[in-house]
């Protein structure tokens, strides 16, 4: 739930609400007063500005959070600009102050990070990309390390483009290899960090589609060809996909068991019906709460191998890509 | 084996490779050419054995091998060693190697040894080392496309310096599981201990150390030459009247390491008590 004030206002512009502080709380106030959410949520990221906002009783949403078992977290990056030299890609920016800013944000309450990079393969993706992605993830993990906070690393692989899923898997060993380089180099502990990567599937606007079995297949290959067993947690990005194709490819991943725990970390996935539910009427939050726990408890359940689709309703099924997304 | 070895026949003339095969044995073929000290540096080396390999590869498939062996070395110390141009320099050259082994038929080894020498740099000293170094070697694997499945990775275990007290087995293990989880992808299959300079007992009880953290993604266990061969050519001595006890050591030493692998291995060692079994390191290349 971590989404800038800019992207946040594109959700609620969706539901035909206006872009307004208060606007933003009463949604983010929704999400962590819902009953029984920690029974499903061990982590929830936020935004610097719903760090510091309260419910509007006065209570603290980190307090919320942690009464509820769910540990706060915090995104860190400054966003996406245009990579100079490179193939029209981007890199992320946020190194700047980052080492005051975490200890701040680890007074306030936060316990982990995020920094979301982002690899295009219709541009590439170039080796100046690549090596740039992983050099800004490891000094952001670095220092999110040194000030207490567990960093959640994610270079993710964008969904546009044609590419079929051979091609994905050949970018995703190329990015992940160098990323665990660059980890390395930067003497970061690796029984410290969790991983936030895309699913290796085809392209978006590729015309091979796979099964939800493939899906898991090339991934798990790609992480156990690159992830150390060191790393305790693999919390998978949505990046797009429609909520239910997201927890069935994340069933498809815990049929077995892996070296490192194989769970998620959805934002899109988890709130498109709470949103549409919702649709910014104080009598429709109980309704929205209660979407937010079927889909915190279908993830749930997937990430112990134990989901089956039956039952999901068609909204669910609707795949959330958009083209050239930025958030 | 070396390359001389691989095409020996016993007395009787049968073929030392079909000897093997028919124990279970699959042959190896060591197939770098030595080490050559890097210029500059410290005492570090660089091992050779590049040109013409793929070529030789062929010959070595044909003669009945079917894994090749490279070995890199890496000094180190309390601060300087390795520099990182050993790094770069040995990363490469077993990442060329693999490649070309794969592309010829033969499971590449890769051996990183970070070697135990003298000094008293700490046990802590050799695991950051050796993970630096695993880190280099993967990241250039994975660079020239390198299948993890299809090799195997035979890495010191991990040990402080010679003037520093012989560490406990459960000191070794928890740092040496902690370094192979920290650098090792769960693709890879197996990862194959090297001796190193340990006593033959101290091999195997390390080795029997590290199962306690098991499952482990790849299996941990042993390739042995020294904790193998030491007192066994001893008791040989060249003497033709000595040659089955010498077998029967060999025999037992593979047996307590085998058990130990599997983190079974109860004692008496057969060769206790022994001192580290050091060797200088040859420089000038094999083939000699």
């Amino acid at each position: 739930m971590d989404e800038s004030n800019a992207t946040c206002g594109k959700r609620l512009a969706s539901i035909g609400l206006e872009n307004t502080e208060a606007n933003r709380q009463a949604y983010r106030e929704l999400l962590v007063t819902t009953p029984g959410l920690g029974d499903y949520i061990s982590g929830a990221i936020l935004f610097e500005e719903t760090l510091y906002q309260s419910t509007l009783a006065g209570k603290k949403f980190v307090d919320c959070l942690k009464e509820a078992g769910i540990a706060p977290g915090i995104k860190v990056d400054k966003g996406l600009v245009p990579l100079a030299g490179s193939n029209d890609e981007s890199w992320c920016q946020g190194l700047d102050g980052l080492a005051a800013r975490s200890a701040e944000y680890y007074k306030q309450g936060a316990r982990f990070a995020k920094w979301r990079t982002v690899v295009s393969i219709p541009n590439g993706p170039s080796r100046l990309a690549v090596v740039e992605a992983a050099w800004g993830l490891a000094r952001y993990a670095a220092i999110s390390q040194e000030n207490g906070l567990v960093p959640i690393v994610e270079p993710e692989i964008l969904l546009d483009g044609e590419h079929n899923i051979d091609r994905t898997l050949a970018v995703a060993e190329e990015v992940w290899s160098e990323v665990f380089y660059q980890l390395a180099n930067n003497n970061v502990m690796f029984e410290g960090i969790l991983l936030k990567p895309s699913m290796v599937t085809p392209g978006a606007e590729c015309k091979e589609r796979v099964t939800p079995e493939v899906v898991a297949e090339y991934t798990l290959k790609m992480l156990k060809r690159r992830v150390p067993p060191a790393v305790p947690g693999i919390m998978f990005l949505s990046g797009g996909q429609s909520e239910v194709e997201a927890t069935l490819n994340l069933n498809a991943m815990n049929q077995s068991p892996n070296p490192w725990h194989v769970s998620f970390s959805y934002a899109r996935a988890l709130q498109n019906t709470v949103l549409k539910t919702w649709g910014g009427n104080p009598e429709k939050v109980k309704a929205a709460q209660t979407a937010l726990l079927i889909r915190a408890k279908a993830n749930s359940l997937a990430q112990l191998g134990k989901y089956s689709a039956e039952g999901e309703s068609e909204e669910a099924k609707k795949g959330m890509f958009v083209a050239n997304y930025t958030y | 084996m070396f390359e001389e070895t691989l095409f020996q026949s016993s007395r009787a003339g049968e073929q030392f490779v079909d000897i093997l095969k028919k124990q279970g044995i699959v042959p190896g073929i060591k197939v770098d050419t030595g080490l050559q000290p890097i210029d500059g540096t410290d005492g570090e080396t660089a091992t050779q054995g590049l040109d013409g390999l793929a070529d030789r590869c062929k010959r070595y498939y044909e003669q009945g091998a079917r894994f090749a062996k490279w070995r890199a070395v890496l000094k180190v110390d309390s601060d300087k060693c390795p520099s990182s141009t050993a790094i770069l320099e040995n990363a490469h050259g077993l990442a060329r190697y693999a490649q070309i082994a794969q592309a010829n038929g033969l499971v590449p080894i890769v051996e990183p040894e970070v070697t135990l020498g003298p000094g008293d740099y700490s046990i802590e000293r050799t695991a950051y080392v050796s993970e630096k170094v695993n880190s280099h070697v993967f990241r250039l694997l994975n660079e020239y496309n390198v299948i993890l499945e299809g090799i195997l990775l035979k890495p010191n275990m991990i040990l402080p310096g010679l003037d520093v007290p012989t560490p406990s087995p459960e000191e070794v293990a928890k740092y040496t599981v902690r370094t192979m989880l920290r650098s090792v992808p769960a693709a890879v299959p197996g990862i194959h201990f090297l001796s190193g300079g340990m006593s033959e007992e101290e091999a195997t009880l390390n080795l029997q150390a590290l199962q306690a953290y098991g499952p482990t993604p790849w299996s941990l266990t042993f390739s042995y030459g020294r904790a193998l061969q030491s007192s066994t050519l001893k008791i040989w001595s060249g003497k033709e009247s000595s040659w089955k006890a010498a077998q029967e050591r060999l025999v037992a030493l593979a047996k307590a390491n085998s058990e130990a692998q599997l983190g079974k291995y109860a004692g008496p060692h057969p060769s206790p008590g022994g001192a580290r079994i050091l060797q200088a390191l040859r420089l000038g290349g094999a083939g000699k």
